[in-house]
């Protein structure tokens, strides 16, 4: 009897065993997909140009690492340009829009105003406008308005998001009446209260809010294509593409791939250090997909 | 409630609905406008009449349908298949302990690069040139096959290339969603179900699925949704110029009417624009009401 027990037992746990050695090999086998192409364009970028030319068929390491390709990828095309563009894209764009959607959300968590309730139902229902059907009017304006090749054409149309205003209005929304009848009684400003009080409580909420835009705006393509047509306006995308067409004036696959290094190690690093909040900020909010 | 506070609360509401207002309410009006102004010139800004005919014009062009088949194939294909395998895979990485934090940051990775600057690298795993026929072709070649060019090659193959690149792209989102789905549920469901010794794809298909069935549901219509606005993606593979290359798609198709060496043509931009959103809203009302039978909330 009991060593019929043993063996029921003991194939239950081989059968377990097995079950967790095949999911460990699944998920390598996935984290190693992922993985890979990181790995190709490292590899790739510090192959020397005419080393990556000879191999006929690709090898999977190389012997003799070089940086030369880093120096081609900055000196062959405008590179820093490009990156600049898009530090001051993401930093502009995103400080305006704070700047927008901080006092909106905070009048519709915070103040009492006729047809507010209103105004907040239409702001609901924009959110289900895809960008694809404005897009095509807001290019005509913005060359209308002569500003295609410039930053306030490629800024103006990003700087307003109506989720991010409902986001931080939930969390708005969440601090106690309490606290705000006791700052009036004080004597507290509603931008005083706003800036010394809300925000700061509602920080976590502001640095994912924050992040998010930095992903999207560093990450940006379409709208940068057809507003620009001039490298000097060229965001890293942009100049991403521009670079794969017109390229380093002959096929030079390893300095496009330091190219590709230099503008995804930004946002890698981002989300290294900010992992769990980009996480649960996209886990809320997040749109790709 | 005073005259003051009602002016205080617009003030701060003000920037946002003078931005909203030019770039989002002003352009959905104007959208439908331009789709029935006939034969609008960007130039001059003229046009001859009002009608349906940029409708039929897109609806008759040849790139249209080109994109129209090539956004459902994509379609067709990722949705299902990213589902199925970020579940799969978020069910593995649940039942874990060890390297589970390493394993969720590493598949949430491609969520925070550039779709055109890996798009590059995989353009480049997958060329064959004169030089090289790269390494997809060396591991086609493992198993005795190939080469193929997936990139310049024939239709399947550069469908192929796109289908895979796309659910590359689109897996941190499911995964880390369906991740903390499953987390979320009541642990005290399985216990019980242990108790009665179920088995575990028992467990799997009457506790686990019901539970999280709002979420898979969510990511699917999410997945549609994105799927049917695909763009970048296949401009990182194949190039800004999609109509040559065949692998053009709606969204991709809107962009060259509008700019670009087709470009100018915002009144057929606009039609094209409007079908490729009554197809996305058709399906998701469809979508709608199969999940109002099958998800359990």
């Amino acid at each position: 009897m009991a060593n019929h027990f043993d063996k029921i037992e003991r194939a239950s746990r081989t059968r377990r065993k097995v079950v967790r050695t095949v999911t460990y090999v699944l998920l390598t086998f996935w984290a190693l997909m992922v993985l890979f192409p990181y790995y190709w364009m490292l590899l790739t970028s510090v192959k020397s140009y005419s080393a990556y030319n000879a191999e006929y068929v690709p090898t999977f390491f190389t012997a003799a690492p070089t940086l030369e390709n880093y120096v081609s990828a900055f000196s062959g095309v405008p590179l820093a340009r490009y990156f600049l563009n898009s530090l001051i894209f993401t930093v502009v764009t995103t400080a305006l829009m704070m700047a927008v959607i901080v006092p909106a959300a905070f009048a519709f968590a915070r103040l009492e105003f006729k047809g507010k309730n209103l105004v907040f139902s239409l702001f609901l229902a924009l959110m289900m406008i895809p960008n694809e059907l404005v897009i095509i009017t807001n290019f005509q304006t913005i060359t209308n308005w002569g500003l295609r090749n410039s930053f306030a054409g490629l800024i103006l149309p990003s700087v307003t998001s109506v989720f991010y205003i409902y986001l931080l209005r939930e969390n708005f929304a969440q601090i106690p009446d309490e606290l705000y009848s006791a700052a009036k009684v004080d004597g507290t400003t509603d931008f005083k209260y706003l800036t010394r009080v809300m925000m700061p409580i509602c920080k976590p909420t502001i640095i994912t809010i924050v992040i998010l835009k930095v992903i999207e705006c560093w990450n940006s393509y379409v709208w940068p294509r057809l507003i620009t047509d001039d490298p000097a306006f060229f965001l890293v995308s942009n100049g991403i593409q521009e670079i794969r067409e017109n390229g380093f004036g002959r096929e030079n696959i390893p300095a496009m791939m330091a190219a590709v290094v230099v503008i995804s190690v930004p946002l890698i690093i981002l989300f290294l250090v900010f992992r769990n909040k980009v996480m649960a900020g996209v886990s809320r909010g997040g749109i790709k997909g | 409630m005073n005259k003051e506070n009602n002016l205080k609360g617009w003030l701060y509401l003000l920037p946002a609905i003078l931005f909203l207002g030019f770039f989002m309410v002003y352009p959905l009006v104007d959208v439908f406008i331009y789709s029935f102004e006939e034969g609008y010139n960007s130039a001059s800004q003229t046009f001859f009449g009002v009608g349906l005919y940029n409708y039929s014009y897109v609806l008759h062009d040849p790139y249209f349908l080109q994109a129209l088949k090539n956004t459902f194939i994509l379609v067709i294909i990722t949705v299902p298949l990213s589902t199925i395998i970020a579940l799969l895979i978020s069910v593995g990485l649940n039942s874990i302990t060890a390297v589970k934090k390493l394993y969720q940051t590493v598949y949430f990775l491609p969520y925070v690069t550039n779709t055109l600057a890996v798009g590059l690298v995989f353009m480049i795993l997958f060329k064959k040139t004169a030089y090289t026929d790269g390494l997809a072709n060396l591991v086609l070649a493992w198993f005795g096959r190939g080469p193929i060019d997936f990139i310049d090659g024939p239709y399947w193959a550069k469908m192929f290339v796109l289908c895979f690149y796309t659910i590359w792209v689109v897996m941190p989102f499911k995964v880390l969603i369906l991740t903390s789905a499953l987390a979320s549920v009541n642990q005290d469901y399985y216990n019980a179900a242990k108790v009665d010794g179920t088995s575990s794809f028992r467990i799997f298909r009457k506790i686990t699925l019901p539970m999280i069935s709002p979420m898979i549901f969510y990511l699917v219509i999410t997945g549609f949704i994105g799927a049917f606005k695909a763009y970048s993606d296949a401009v990182a593979l194949f190039g800004t110029n999609l109509n040559a290359a065949e692998m053009n798609t709606i969204v991709g198709y809107v962009y060259d009417m509008l700019y670009g060496d087709s470009g100018g043509y915002p009144s057929y931009a606009s039609a094209a624009a409007i079908l490729l959103f009554a197809v996305v809203f058709t399906i998701t009302l469809i979508n709608l009401s199969i999940s109002k039978k099958n998800v359990h909330y």
